[in-house]
């Protein structure tokens, strides 16, 4: 029923309050009408520009890194062993510490796979719920400690227990940084592990049990292998995360520029290189552009880990 | 129309939540009776807030002396010199409370490449800059000034349990590059050599290289043996060395303490120690100037900065902090 208003006798304010009133409601419609298309272009803009970014990156360190071969010949740069950046003439020589990079991530790989998919098995499959909670939060906290305090640990305390341990000359060495690294690159590892394992339908579970299979058979021969895409995933996305760090290397491997032949020595890794020596480069000299090239090898190999990283997720996913 | 009824039922069940329809009434009611707490309160805040910014703004503005300095300064370079960089600093900053001045270390190449790259204001070195940087400098329209600002002598610290206790340059020579790679060659233990190094953007690198590396000789082509360990900064060669019974470095005078060995060295047959009085006689061989540069002459604060540091009460700072002064020496050569 429509109220009857009598306007001349109504005080001012409930005529102002009227009028406000339609004022909201009409641009509640307006809004309600135009917030949709608003919010969709915000975030299309957001989504390309990512993309963008990446691209932008790219462009910015292959145009320096070319300048560099403009002077210093590509080949001497990919095959050379030599690092010795402030010698005349200078030799940049990528190979020992694209070798050290690969010797660091090699180890570190070699020692968190196995733990982290053991303790993603553990979370997912074995451990009861409330102890499951508190391992999961407690892995989060693991990812939130900082690499230079990590760093510092190792120069303090893990250096001179391997020295002591393997009879090692210095216990600044490439072996301090796999350990370090390796202990970065859990959480990564066991959350998507655990993520891939959790996702495993319940069904392939019950058939193996109806089929007789103890808890560990099912686990072993069908929960893992059905989730070993994401595995894969998780262990490649643990390697880019070790092969880019950089903190934790620079304080502990010795940063020595050999040619390594053993993990027990000190090594210099590709981004050790690029943050130790970047604030001492004039812009625009032979040495700078060496740091971008070196950058550019370190883009490479992060690219491509990553890529596969995602072809196997995809494949998780299907 | 249709939403009025439903506007009027929500007031009357939650009448602390604002409404669009109340607001103007509000307002008045807000300066006559005050019975609407919540457009009091907003007054209040305001009138609190545009208080606070004034008495800011008179505080800020009131004690300031138009002749007096202020400004900011920013300071970097040389890790050997960052400790008595920074004192002087602190010292400064309590003599001319609005100036500010931040200090970082890195080395002398990062504070050289700085004041090319027109990123700070004052570069500490441990080296002098090299014509190959000079020419850089003057490319950019950056005019380097110089100044000694004290002297240094390159310690060479080993453990404090390696029983050897001196070395010639010959035989640090011998040890860097490696071709002597046991302690046992020089009456220690019979222990593998660790050398450690600074990171290449350290002056003190340079400095080495060029004194026990390549012993002088400009032509030379040595270089540092390829183990040896490149660490980010002096405090890490300490803490290494004092870990380590088969290291051995080389830093600052202001990094030596108790935990390590300075070990006497000759670069003929007279061994000294690196101390305080043999960098002043200029008889410890490893001995070098320190150095401070700016673009162009200084003007204003960091002229001010300059004169403070070559002043008495900066030269203070360095002496505490473990180097000589630049009067010492001077004194001593007359």
């Amino acid at each position: 029923m429509p109220r009857k208003i009598d306007e001349s006798t109504t005080p001012s304010f409930a005529r102002l309050r009227r009028l406000a009133a339609d004022v909201f409601v009409s641009l509640r419609w307006l809004w309600r009408k135009t917030s949709e298309p608003v919010i969709e272009f915000c975030i299309k803009i957001s989504g390309l520009a990512v993309v963008i970014f990446v691209f932008l990156i790219f462009l910015f360190l292959l145009r320096d890194s070319l300048s560099l071969f403009r002077h210093y010949p590509l080949r001497k740069f990919l095959f050379s062993t030599e690092w010795l950046p402030i010698s005349e003439p200078p030799t940049f020589g990528v190979v020992p510490l694209l070798l050290g990079s690969v010797y660091v991530t090699a180890w570190a790989i070699v020692i968190c796979v196995p733990l982290g998919v053991g303790s993603a098995m553990f979370i997912a499959e074995v451990a009861p719920k409330p102890l499951k909670h508190v391992l999961k939060s407690l892995v989060e906290i693991l990812a939130s400690i900082p690499s230079v305090v990590l760093g510092f640990l190792g120069i303090i305390w893990l250096g001179p227990v391997l020295r002591n341990t393997f009879g090692v000359p210095t216990g600044m060495c490439g072996l301090t940084g796999s350990l370090l690294l390796a202990f970065m690159a859990l959480p990564t590892i066991i959350s998507i592990s655990e993520d891939a394992l959790t996702g495993v339908p319940k069904t392939y579970r019950e058939a193996a049990f109806g089929l007789g299979a103890t808890r560990w058979q099912a686990l072993w021969r069908i929960i893992l292998p059905s989730a070993s895409s994401g595995i894969l995933a998780a262990v490649m996305l643990g390697i880019g995360r070790v092969v880019g760090e950089t903190m934790v290397v620079l304080m502990v491997t010795g940063n020595a520029p050999v040619m390594p032949k053993s993990i027990l020595q000190p090594l210099r890794t590709l981004t050790a290189t690029i943050a130790g020596e970047m604030g001492e480069t004039v812009g625009g000299s032979e040495h700078y552009f060496a740091l971008f090239a070196v950058g550019i090898v370190l883009f490479a190999i992060t690219f491509s880990v990553n890529f596969v990283a995602d072809l196997f997720l995809r494949r998780a996913r299907k | 129309m249709c939403c009025w009824p439903r506007l009027r039922s929500s007031s009357r069940r939650k009448p602390e939540i604002r409404q669009a329809s109340e607001i103007p009434q509000k307002c008045l009611a807000a300066r006559t009776t005050g019975r609407y707490t919540t457009g009091v309160m907003w007054l209040k805040a305001r009138v609190i807030l545009v208080s606070l910014l004034a008495v800011c703004m008179i505080g800020c503005g009131e004690d300031i002396d138009p002749n007096e300095p202020q400004g900011f300064i920013q300071v970097k370079g040389s890790d050997t010199i960052v400790n008595a960089a920074q004192k002087v600093a602190e010292e400064f900053m309590k003599t001319y409370p609005h100036v500010f001045i931040a200090v970082t270390g890195g080395g002398s190449g990062v504070g050289i490449a700085s004041l090319i790259n027109k990123t700070c204001d004052v570069a500490t070195a441990s080296r002098e800059m090299k014509p190959k940087e000079i020419e850089i400098a003057h490319k950019r329209k950056v005019d380097p000034r110089e100044f000694v600002v004290a002297y240094d002598g390159v310690a060479v610290i080993v453990n404090l349990g390696n029983p050897v206790d001196r070395l010639t340059i010959e035989d640090l020579h011998k040890i860097f590059t490696g071709k002597a790679t046991n302690w046992g060659q020089f009456g220690g233990k019979d222990l593998p050599i660790v050398t450690l190094s600074r990171e290449v953007s350290s002056g003190t690198h340079l400095y080495f290289k060029e004194e026990v590396i390549q012993l002088g000789k400009k032509d030379s082509k040595e270089e540092f043996s390829r183990e040896t360990l490149l660490l980010t900064s002096s405090q890490a060669i300490v803490e290494e060395v004092a870990n380590n019974e088969g290291a051995i470095g080389y830093l600052g005078m202001g990094y030596l303490s108790n935990r390590t060995k300075s070990l006497l060295i000759a670069k003929n047959s007279e061994f000294y120690p690196a101390d305080m009085d043999h960098v002043i006689k200029k008889s410890y061989p490893l001995s070098r100037p320190l150095f401070i540069y700016t673009d162009a002459e200084p003007q204003g604060v960091v002229k001010l900065l300059v004169d403070f540091t070559l002043g008495p009460v900066g030269q203070t700072q360095f002496l505490e902090t473990g180097f000589v002064p630049i009067g010492a020496t001077i004194a001593k050569e007359d």
